[in-house]
């Protein structure tokens, strides 16, 4: 009789083959996830505060309080992802404990190790990371994570920062399967990635794992366009619950995402949604509150 | 021949290119015309909730209905959650396909740290490794036709010209499930 083989790479990776063409929401309490998950969410990302909120009102932003997870958890059918600080490896194991489906380790908290990002082999959950380009990809994969998200820039509605890093990741993998075998060992020097993943992305043509889009969504418009751009699928954060009608913007951006290739059905999911979020212009932030460039 | 696989969300590219592999031409299905030029439909993995709502969003619940009830049609994990008649777990409002005689419960095995690998033994003697991601299980299968078991468990079955399996076969590669699935056809 055979066994189960948990947690293999297939199957840390496979979770998120399944949420591809979907929407993944932030969500700070029950109420919000359950609103995302009656508007069509493949999943929600459990959080203290939205990233637009940490941006405000400043602070060091960590882990979210495991009771506020459980309370996640307990209240949706749908795979429940948290955050972890870049290098906290403890906050992960809690998380682990605590039975989340995924974690990002992610640069909308702040930083734990300015040096190491977590080494993510070592668990038994998958984790999703960001990239601002394929390096990075390559690295955080190098390091175990099972599904990247282009970073943009978290908390802002400005779409500017999704859209310059899904068209550098994906300009970097065509450019790299132009590139003949026997410049792919000088490829891996100037990506700072491991020569044998670098291979098969050129190969491939492709990441080895769901590569997502993050950082400024906030319209069906924007969802629909990072998945004209080549994006598997969506991660809202502010952009929802920071809008005048969070449930009927959450439900637009599903139906945009699943028929983004289809204007009229764009036009239709884009009506009649009150206000969007405010938001910030990319250009007027200082850069020390760049969450995109906390990672390397 | 030409078979169809729902493209509303999840891992529909798998499921076409799993059936491009064994020589059938494939193609994505979104809307009820897409679905009218198809002799078979793959309702693929992914999220059942959110497939079950964009179904019904898009106006093709009766369409696949309708479908379903003469022609062959694959499900797997979401899809063999849209094709049971009865769904332990799922939200109040979720709208099923049906047509499967049996019932299913939703992330039964446990949550992702409980998805699994594992070698599923088809009842024709074969054997492949496959993937169960936070999987639904058969509980209930008095009337239908037992195709696929993992270790005492049943965990793909047939009725009729409806197929349904709690795994994921296109993850591995496996595709003794798509050969069954087409030798069915007329």
């Amino acid at each position: 009789m055979s066994n189960k083989n948990e947690s293999t790479p297939l199957v840390k990776s496979g979770l998120a083959e399944m949420l591809k063409g979907g929407v993944i929401m932030d969500v700070v309490n029950a109420e919000q996830a359950i609103i995302a998950e009656n508007a069509g969410a493949v999943a929600v990302m459990a959080l203290e505060r939205v990233p637009a909120d940490i941006r405000a009102q400043g602070g060091v932003a960590r882990m979210s309080d495991p009771d506020l997870i459980d309370e996640i958890i307990n209240s949706v059918s749908i795979p429940v992802m948290a955050k972890a600080r870049i290098g906290h490896f403890v906050e992960a194991q809690v998380l682990e404990s605590l039975k989340v489906d995924y974690i990002d380790e992610s640069e909308v908290l702040s930083p734990a190790d300015y040096v190491n990002h977590i080494d993510k082999w070592g668990f038994n959950v998958p984790f999703v990371c960001g990239a601002t380009n394929l390096g990075e990809a390559l690295r955080r994969i190098t390091e175990g994570a099972s599904m990247i998200r282009s970073k943009g820039e978290a908390g802002t509605g400005d779409v500017s920062e999704a859209t310059k890093h899904i068209r550098t990741i994906l300009g970097e993998i065509r450019a790299l399967s132009a590139k003949t075998d026997d410049e792919l060992f000088v490829a891996a020097k100037e990506l700072q990635a491991p020569y044998e993943l670098v291979k098969k992305v050129a190969k491939d043509g492709k990441l080895p794992v769901v590569l997502f889009v993050a950082g400024g969504v906030a319209t069906p418009a924007d969802a629909a366009m990072m998945m004209q751009l080549g994006a598997d699928g969506v991660f809202v954060g502010s952009g929802i619950f920071k809008s005048g009608n969070p449930e009927a913007r959450a439900a637009a951006i599903v139906k945009a995402t699943t028929m983004y290739q289809d204007a009229d059905a764009i036009a239709t999911a884009s009506r009649g949604l009150g206000e969007a979020m405010v938001g910030i212009n990319v250009s007027d932030l200082p850069a020390p509150h760049k969450l995109s460039e906390r990672g390397w | 021949m030409r078979v169809g696989v729902l493209a509303l969300q999840g891992d529909f590219r798998e499921h076409l290119l799993a059936i491009e592999s064994l020589g059938v031409q494939a193609s994505a299905v979104k809307n009820p015309v897409e679905l009218e030029a198809v002799d078979g439909l793959i309702i693929p993995g992914g999220e059942s909730t959110t497939i079950s709502k964009l179904i019904e969003i898009f106006g093709m619940l009766s369409p696949l209905r309708k479908f379903a009830a003469t022609k062959p049609v694959l499900g797997t994990c979401a899809g063999l959650i849209l094709l049971s008649n009865k769904v332990s777990g799922a939200l109040a409002d979720q709208q099923l396909i049906g047509g499967l005689p049996i019932t299913t419960e939703r992330n039964s095995y446990g949550g992702q740290l409980q998805s699994f690998e594992g070698q599923v033994d088809f009842v024709d003697g074969v054997s492949e490794n496959v993937a169960f991601i936070r999987a639904p299980r058969i509980l209930e299968h008095p009337e239908v036709e037992v195709v696929a078991k993992f270790q005492d468990e049943v965990v793909a079955v047939r009725h009729g010209t409806l197929m349904g399996a709690s795994f994921h076969p296109e993850l591995t590669g496996a595709t003794h499930l798509h050969k069954l699935f087409i030798s069915s056809f007329n």
